[in-house]
């Protein structure tokens, strides 16, 4: 069996068919999708992790200082130092709360976005599972989150924390929308849902490239309310730190809160490899036609590292627009949604169609 | 018509002016040498304060080891959480007047919000603040100092 990093269908294929060689099919899928769970808790342990110390040496280099830099060398592994004493930090009992709904908040938020990060593709190859309404899939289990949300800030008994939850859930659902037409714009230019089918269409240049100006639009639309709705900020008021403590997890404490705290970052990776997706072209490298030189140079680095660059740079993106702004208003927030980014979006979506009827996309 | 161009230029104008912040800390995160984080304990060798800096109440001598307090007390009502003691003495001057000198400055660290309403209040400049900030001691009878040097004299033409 010869194996590469540049297509690991062989990898795969190669792992299902020696499982089914030797036990039912029903152990070899239920084997295979106890790997795939592993294989994706690992991956999200690791990325929250680098996520955390990634946004700190940002924010502290956009704010003119250092950021963590005893832990290891410049600071590597203090937040493997933080999830130490987080794990051991004390689970603190809350008088009145809703102890079902209080435990189970936690596992939704990260239920959620396993569900979300099980469909997206990582390389060639390297997909849990290929749903053929793959961007509906994914816009529809991100939204999930916001019921532990709620639950959360329900449950604890608390009113900053339920002050938070209900402003979380005005903040996603009318940022949902937003995030919905920004994706359907570009799943329009690519007449499929299929994730898989959308990369490939991007083989002769990303959509950002090929959709002319209304991909562009579609590109900032989408990571404004991406950012919305994975509470961040400058939309954090879910959990502005200044008026209501924490938010909704104002009450969580010890792994409870790691729990929420992964979550948060890991919903950004996720809103950034769907627009590294969708957008730049997921693992696809940088072709242009034509060249077939560059196209060759372009090759030589495997799919998995772009699909992680590229999501890295939109995470990137993200955090700046977070260590920049002020905090909206409630008022302001569903202002800039409702008169600016929803008409402008409708718009646009009106826009590609037209550029796709006359055929002006390539 | 009027509203909806000026609907278009708010959309505009928000771009240009969230692009220009977004370029403010673009600059800083771009750029090397922007920290201002001074690394403390590794630095200690080189650290040098500034000069308005408030690290603790002190009575400059100079080489004759002359000071410019009266003892009048002034700083001791001054101060808001009475961290000034003056003990005073009085001596007989060459003239045969009687004549009030300090005999200790007693200065409460441990007490003092560095307000400075003492050294702004002082009518000879007698009290200054010094730069030393490092005042972690293991005793706190420690934190009490006694400003004026043994066997300092007041300055002469000081009144």
């Amino acid at each position: 069996m010869e194996f590469s990093i540049y297509d690991l269908t062989s990898f795969t294929q190669w792992i299902d068919s020696s499982l089914r060689a030797s036990i039912s099919p029903g152990w070899a899928v239920a084997i295979e999708m106890i790997i795939i769970g592993l294989a994706i808790l690992i991956f999200f342990a690791l990325v929250g992790l680098f996520l955390v110390y990634a946004e700190r040496k940002v924010c502290a280099l956009m704010q003119n200082r250092l950021g963590p830099n005893r832990v290891g060398p410049a600071g590597m592994f203090q937040t493997v130092a933080d999830l130490v004493k987080l794990l051991f930090v004390e689970l603190v009992p809350i008088k009145n709360a809703d102890k079902k709904l209080f435990n189970l908040a936690p596992f939704i938020v990260i239920i959620a976005s396993i569900m979300a990060i099980g469909a997206l593709p990582f390389a060639k190859g390297l997909h849990a599972i290929d749903l053929n309404i793959g961007v509906f899939y994914l816009m529809a289990v991100s939204s999930m989150g916001v019921i532990g949300v709620l639950l959360a800030g329900w449950s604890s008994n608390n009113k900053y924390s339920l002050i938070g939850a209900m402003r979380s859930g005005a903040q996603i659902v009318s940022y949902e929308l937003s995030v919905g037409l920004a994706l359907v714009t570009m799943v329009v230019l690519a007449g499929t849902m299929q994730l898989s089918e959308i990369i490939e269409a991007q083989r002769w240049g990303w959509f950002i490239f090929t959709g002319h100006i209304p991909a562009v639009i579609a590109f900032v639309i989408y990571i404004v309310a991406g950012t919305a709705e994975t509470n961040r900020g400058p939309f954090d008021l879910a959990e502005a730190e200044s008026e209501l403590t924490a938010g909704y997890h104002t009450e969580y404490s010890g792994i409870k809160f790691a729990l929420f705290f992964l979550a948060e970052y890991i919903n950004m990776f996720i809103v950034a490899a769907i627009a590294a997706t969708v957008f730049l072209g997921g693992w696809m490298p940088l072709h242009v036609y034509g060249w077939d030189g560059f196209n060759k140079v372009m090759d030589l680095i495997p799919p998995f590292f772009w699909f992680l660059g590229k999501s890295f740079g939109v995470v990137f993106i993200m955090m700046w627009l977070k260590w920049t702004f002020p905090r909206l208003r409630i008022d302001q927030l569903l202002t800039l949604e409702w008169k600016f980014l929803l008409p402008i979006n409708i718009f646009n979506l009106l826009l590609m169609a037209l550029l796709v009827l006359i055929g002006w996309h390539w | 018509m009027k509203s909806f161009i000026r609907y278009i230029k708010s959309i505009f104008d928000g771009l240009i002016t969230l692009l220009k912040g977004l370029g403010v800390t673009g600059k800083y995160f771009f750029k090397p040498g922007t920290t201002w984080t001074q690394q403390y304990p590794n630095n200690r060798r080189e650290l040098k304060m500034f000069d308005m800096f408030k690290g603790e109440v002190i009575m400059p001598h100079d080489e004759q080891n002359e000071h410019k307090c009266t003892g009048c007390g002034i700083c001791e009502i001054n101060c808001p959480n009475g961290s000034i003691e003056i003990i005073s003495a009085s001596i007989t001057s060459e003239d045969g007047k009687k004549q009030r000198i300090i005999d200790k400055h007693i200065y409460h660290l441990g007490m003092c919000t560095f307000c400075g309403l003492c050294v702004k209040t002082c009518p000879s400049q007698a009290l200054a603040f010094g730069q030393e900030f490092e005042h972690a001691v293991f005793d706190r009878t420690r934190l009490t100092k006694i400003l004026n040097q043994p066997g300092s004299k007041l300055k002469k033409g000081v009144a």
